[in-house]
């Protein structure tokens, strides 16, 4: 709790600038319009809950973010500088990482093998990537470093992720963003298939990549989540933005009430 | 008071029941996963007992030579169904290639200038089936592997005129023929495709590619991984895979034919799935593919030494072939089950 607030207050001087915004972005599926002018902005050390009913536009903003989709029109500034993010490749190399709501973890996988994927330890550097050597036992110490850091505990570390709990899958993914992090960490609706003690786990997870100086976007249903967490709420409707306001137990009808259009 | 009591008493009678079933169903696994080798062990044990050729040194060797073919292309194939492929183009390649090699050959080639064709020749029907496959957009490599199938076996029968072509450099007929310290030289061939693609695949980041593009194509993309080409380069390898087959074979017979490697595709999957590969992708281990590979040989052989009709050999493989395949169903199952376990376990 301590954390939460220190990070509250050090939001309220609003002196750092924005180290993502996103101007007009629009986004059009055939005839269906799914962004129609978004701006949203978060700054280091902050966590910005994105809020909206099914097919609001959350996920295609998050996915345009994150270079699955691209905008039609409408600009992504990292840092002060517009940046083109073309492939989720292009996006990790921005320093944007993204948490997807189905995991994207390999179940065939050991859980280091999968905080790896995509970038492997591995040498020498003149080989061209995929013919490096796998540096597999620093790829192990460094994972198992980090999930003690980090307070997730795993039964086995071999295993592969196939065998392990819903919230042991989630922490990892969520543990894998927290590895390569280095500026945004975009999180699609990380509890959503949780009990209880592992959403707090994950919660707390998601807590420490604010601590250490990440921009957090948090997209999810559970408005107890929001209050908690989130510096700032964006409400998305029909994709646009319709609100944006700081979440606390006293605003809260009004949050559902944008989300809802009532 | 009354509610912890007996939640107490609740966890210990639960526990000791779900620990047991716990090592029950790990064991399973285990067996399970080192399967290929004990069913290996079991039929060779098996065999020795029923006939008293099976294990003499010139049997052992001979089977080992029938199987140099099937072994080098089935791990080829390996890596293909490890991305959630499948190749169906080998056999064709194969016959395609010796043909070129024998061509070369009669047209003056050395023994290098023939092997070095044979394989470029495998290595170009592999990139042809992976570029279409990735670069033209098509649903699944069934459809365009299916269609080289046809294309380098007719290609294979236009250039050598519907016949085999007797002859090959002695370095190539070596190969198939002399024996170094009594086992014949295309095994250490097959030991060397294995060696090399075993480094390949176990410690390269090549290897960990295929595996994560094989457990999940989508994140694979998601995670920056360069799936497009690791698909290309699986069928590369099955395609020089079928090459080496190539150079086996023509060694073997002295000869390049676009009758050679029928049926070969059926093999070499079989051998793929028999090691406990699984269609599903992402899951295999190369040692086992081959291992695969030499139990269909040694049921050939033995159902041979035994005097069975050669139309039930077909019929023993494809039941061996549907054992396997409800081995890898019930191994799924049991990993659900090892999952479900985990996730009521506190944490």
């Amino acid at each position: 709790m301590n954390a939460v607030f220190a990070s509250r207050t050090a939001q309220a001087d609003e002196a750092s600038p924005p180290v993502l915004s996103v101007r007009g972005a629009s986004k059009r599926f055939g005839s269906v319009l799914a962004l129609a002018g978004i701006d949203i902005s978060v700054s280091r050390g902050e966590i910005l809950g994105l809020l909206g009913d099914n097919g609001a536009g959350k996920s295609t903003l998050i996915k345009c973010i994150s270079g699955v989709h691209r905008f039609d029109s409408g600009s992504i500034i990292i840092d002060g500088a517009i940046t083109t993010i073309r492939s989720p490749g292009e996006a990790r190399f921005a320093g944007i990482e993204t948490v997807y709501q189905d995991l994207a973890l390999f179940d065939n996988l050991t859980p280091a093998q999968n905080f790896f994927a995509g970038r492997e330890i591995s040498g020498p550097q003149w080989l061209p990537r995929g013919l490096r050597f796998l540096k597999q036992r620093r790829m192990d110490a460094e994972t198992e470093a980090l999930l003690g850091n980090l307070k997730v505990t795993l039964p086995k570390l071999d295993a592969v992720v196939a065998m392990m709990s819903g919230g042991q899958r989630q922490a990892i993914a969520v543990a894998r963003s927290t590895v390569f992090a280095r500026k945004v960490v975009i999180l699609d609706e990380p509890t959503a298939a949780l009990g209880l003690r592992e959403s707090r786990q994950v919660l707390d997870l998601v807590a420490t990549l604010r601590d250490q100086g990440n921009a957090v976007i948090l997209i999810t249903h559970n408005m107890e989540h929001v209050i908690e967490l989130a510096d700032r709420a964006v409400v998305l409707r029909q994709g646009r933005k319709v609100g944006e306001l700081v979440p606390t137990k006293d605003n809260k009808q009004e949050l559902v009430s944008m989300i809802v259009g009532a | 008071m009354l509610p912890e009591a007996v939640n107490q008493s609740g966890i210990k009678a639960d526990h000791p029941t779900s620990a047991s079933q716990g090592t029950g169903l790990a064991l399973g696994l285990k067996v399970l996963s080192v399967g290929p080798i004990l069913v290996l062990a079991l039929l060779i044990a098996l065999l020795s007992f029923l006939s008293p050729y099976f294990l003499t040194q010139r049997n052992i060797g001979n089977i080992l030579a029938q199987t140099a073919v099937i072994s080098v292309v089935a791990m080829g194939q390996h890596l293909v169904i490890l991305t959630r492929g499948i190749d169906l183009s080998v056999g064709s390649n194969l016959a395609l290639a010796s043909v070129v090699g024998a061509l070369t050959f009669h047209a003056g080639g050395s023994a290098a200038a023939v092997i070095f064709v044979m394989i470029v020749s495998g290595a170009a029907v592999g990139a042809i089936n992976g570029g279409f496959f990735v670069f033209g957009r098509l649903p699944h490599p069934f459809i365009i592997t299916l269609a080289t199938l046809s294309i380098a076996k007719g290609l294979a029968l236009q250039l050598a005129d519907g016949r085999a072509i007797p002859g090959m450099p002695p370095a190539i007929s070596a190969l198939g023929t002399d024996a170094i310290g009594g086992l014949p030289g295309s095994v250490f061939v097959v030991l060397g495709v294995l060696a090399l693609l075993l480094v390949m695949t176990r410690t390269m980041v090549w290897g960990r590619w295929i595996y994560a593009v094989g457990g999940r194509p989508d994140a694979a993309l998601r995670m920056g991984i360069p799936v497009s080409w690791v698909l290309v380069s699986t069928y590369v390898v099955s395609g020089t895979c079928a090459g080496i087959g190539a150079v086996l074979l023509a060694g073997r017979t002295d000869a390049g034919s676009p009758l050679f490697g029928n049926l070969l595709e059926l093999d070499t999957i079989a051998a793929v799935i028999i090691g406990g590969a699984s269609f599903l992708g992402g899951r295999g281990h190369l040692g086992n593919a081959l291992i695969g590979a030499i139990m269909i040989g040694v049921i050939r052989n033995a159902l041979n030494l035994l005097n069975v009709n050669i139309f039930f050999q077909l019929i023993a493989i494809g039941v061996v072939i549907v054992i396997a395949v409800e081995s890898d169903v019930l191994r799924n199952y049991l990993e659900g089950r090892v999952r479900v376990m985990q996730a009521g376990k506190p944490a």
